[in-house]
């Protein structure tokens, strides 16, 4: 018993020095790694990495340390991981949640224990409107973004009629209802199909026989490969153009889908080849650091963790000062990848929007490249609903 | 007229996918009395060799068959090193064991392939499309599938009715003791029919892979209706699966495709749409539950005792 308190004393004192020398500010990141999404959240999590290894284990020159979790893309899963790290890991700031359902289930939780949630990815209109709160800031985007901007580029390239596709949930209809929000047209059909469909055959004979100028879908992940190819097996891809939002067409998706995809235009918050000193040198870190090319993902991952770098900074590594914190992380002074961005008082970002194409590089690669500024400093459709 | 004809390829088509898996699934079932829930896997093996064999060697046959051997093989040391402890247990342990093969086998995909689904084009030589009636184009892949489709059930009724090797399979499936007495290896056979199944599953997975997404977990997606055609069919029997693909198959395009028009015979087209989709979905389900009250052990019980 003696020996034992002995022992106990160097621990004691060891602990307590660790305390003295800089605690590290801890990162809370929950995201999917598993699953067949799990490479959503890889991508995410390698992004945040990235800024955090170019700094030397700092953000802003304040040490911290990331501690990531998977949610297997569960929402109860999501829930039991962000209490345990704001209850026993002390975490004061969380990100990384994939998944609209998942964040639904934390966010609003966490945010009222005065934890800072920064949003890598999911970012539904719950929580930009009503929903919308001081300690919530999403980096990525709002979830309907990227389809109202090509809502938008459908019109002008004047389309007069268009076939709707999305699967039977929530974020099928949020995500049509984006596209519609700008698409002055006619609408031929909206046709929601069964969550996690394998075969769209019924559908493309549908869509052959109403003849509709243009096509926008909404099907994300392995539901978008298997769209794309039997649309481009059927000879449609040439005849009836294809629009979607960036979901079905990142760099990693078109490695699988290939020829099928080649011509199809997407609508995206950035892209790789966006022409931007801070977008140059992190394609180019990335790309050494991990061998690929990185995916949108990849960059809301890499903008979270320098815009936190940036509010670190400000209040010197003090998570005390919470207030001066969030007034620092409202400023968004940081380099985005995006080039410009702000935040609109919803929290959420004010930024351009761009209309891409899927190509085929000289090295036999399939790409993006994109085409064409939509919207200059967009601002999201629930801002005004936000009391803030 | 020529749009009602494409979806009922498209439901003979879906129909023929269904069987090659559920056909494995049912003889395992059938003949060993095991249900193997890691069926699935076997169909994602068999699509992850056979695009990662097509694409590095550049041809699609020589990927089938890489496939086929894939899936032949590890169903069979599957067999050996887990079933065979399993045989005489409850069906719960089974399920129990079969559903951690599925675990394992999803994850060691990742671990090979890793995250990233893989790329599986049609082959040259079955791409485009022909014209099967004026003004009705249609993929030769597809057409191509069903073919295939066709001949494995042929290929099958003439294994069970015309071969010995079918003969011990069907004697061993109602009586295995007494085959063995009568001097049958009836380990082997075991070991053979499970290998059969798991190379159903495979040739399925690699003809699914340039249609669909080649990512590990696809084999979930595919297991649920497999099992709904079996038991519609009724569990056990080769020839309930065929009606049961079939039947399943087709309700579920036919519903896909003209329920939306039906509803809008009745309601606004915004919530015809909506409604449609819902019921759509349902609708093998519905039917699966009319069929059990009909004939609650299927439309084909393998052993009426």
């Amino acid at each position: 018993m003696k020996n034992f308190l002995m022992a106990l004393v160097p621990a004691g004192l060891l602990v307590a020095s660790l305390a003295v020398a800089a605690e590290p500010v801890k990162i809370g990141m929950v995201t999917t790694l598993s699953t067949k999404a799990g490479y959503l959240g890889e991508e995410i999590r390698d992004g945040f990495k990235l800024a955090i290894d170019q700094e030397k284990g700092t953000l802003g020159g304040i040490p911290v340390e990331l501690i990531v979790e998977d949610d297997e893309a569960k929402p109860e899963k999501g829930k039991q991981l962000a209490d345990r790290l704001v209850k026993k890991d002390g975490v004061k700031i969380m990100t990384g949640i994939v998944f609209s359902n998942v964040a639904m289930a934390v966010v609003p939780k966490v945010v009222r224990e005065d934890v800072i949630f920064l949003s890598a990815n999911a970012a539904p209109s719950q929580l930009a409107g009503k929903g919308c709160n001081p300690n919530y800031f999403s980096v990525s985007y709002q979830n309907d973004n990227p389809d109202e901007v090509v809502g938008q580029y459908v019109t002008e390239a004047s389309h007069k009629n268009v076939y709707l596709l999305a699967p039977n949930y929530p974020a099928g209809k949020d995500h049509l209802a984006g596209f519609k929000r700008y698409y002055k047209g006619e609408i031929a059909a909206e046709v929601y199909t069964k969550l996690d469909q394998s075969d769209y055959a019924a559908e493309i004979a549908a869509i052959r026989a109403a003849k509709p100028e243009a096509v926008f879908f909404f099907l994300p992940g392995g539901m978008g490969i298997n769209f794309l190819k039997q649309y481009a097996q059927a000879g449609l891809i040439g005849s009836i153009p294809l629009y979607g939002p960036a979901f079905s067409f990142d760099e990693r998706i078109l490695k699988a889908v290939g020829p099928a995809a080649l011509g199809v235009k997407n609508g995206s918050h950035w892209a790789h080849d966006l022409d931007n000193p801070a977008n140059r040198q992190f394609v180019e870190a990335y790309r050494k650091a991990y061998g690929r090319t990185p995916t949108l993902y990849a960059s809301q991952g890499y903008d979270t963790a320098r815009l936190l770098g940036s509010a670190l900074k400000a209040v010197n590594g003090d998570l005390g000062k919470l207030d001066e914190l969030k007034a620092a992380l409202k400023k968004a002074d940081f380099e985005s990848t995006r080039g410009s961005f702000a935040f609109g008082r919803n929290q959420h970002p004010i930024h351009d929007m761009y209309i891409r194409e899927v190509i085929k590089t000289p090295a036999g690669e399939y790409t993006n490249k994109t085409i064409k500024k939509v919207f200059s400093n967009h601002v999201d459709a629930f801002a005004g609903e936000c009391a803030m | 007229m020529l749009l009602a004809i494409e979806q009922i390829l498209n439901g003979l088509q879906l129909g023929i996918t269904l069987f090659l898996m559920s056909a494995g699934l049912t003889l395992v079932f059938g003949i060993m009395q095991v249900i193997n829930l890691a069926h699935g896997s076997f169909y994602m093996i068999g699509a992850f060799v056979g695009a990662t064999v097509t694409a590095r060697s550049g041809s699609f046959l020589l990927g089938v068959l890489a496939a086929l051997v894939a899936a032949a093989g590890t169903g069979m040391i599957v067999e050996v090193i887990v079933l065979r402890r399993l045989y005489r247990r409850e069906h719960l342990d089974q399920v129990l064991a079969t559903f951690g093969l599925i675990l394992f086998f999803n994850e060691l995909t990742r671990i090979i392939w890793g995250r990233q689904p893989l790329m599986m084009d049609v082959p040259a030589w079955l791409g485009g499309s022909i014209e099967l009636l004026p003004g009705l184009p249609y993929p030769v892949y597809r057409l191509a599938v069903i073919v295939v489709g066709i001949a494995v059930a042929l290929g099958l009724w003439l294994l069970f009715a015309r071969t010995r090797l079918g003969m011990q399979i069907r004697a061993g499936a109602s009586n295995r003791e007494m085959t063995a007495a009568l001097g049958v290896n009836i380990r082997l056979i075991y070991t053979l029919v499970f290998g059969l199944g798991t190379l159903l599953a495979g040739l399925a997975g690699v003809m699914a892979g340039p249609i669909l997404a080649v990512e590990s977990g696809m084999g979930e997606s595919i297991l649920i209706l497999t099992f709904v055609v079996i038991v519609i069919g009724g569990i056990g029997s080769v020839r309930g699966a065929v009606v049961g693909a079939l039947l399943v198959g087709m309700v579920d395009t036919l519903g896909r495709a003209f329920l939306p028009i039906l509803f809008r015979l009745f309601f606004s087209s915004a919530s015809a749409d909506s409604i449609a989709a819902s019921v759509a979905s349902m609708a093998i389900y519905i039917l699966m539950a009319a069929i059990l009250v009909w004939r609650p052990r299927g439309l084909f019980p393998a052993h009426s005792s």
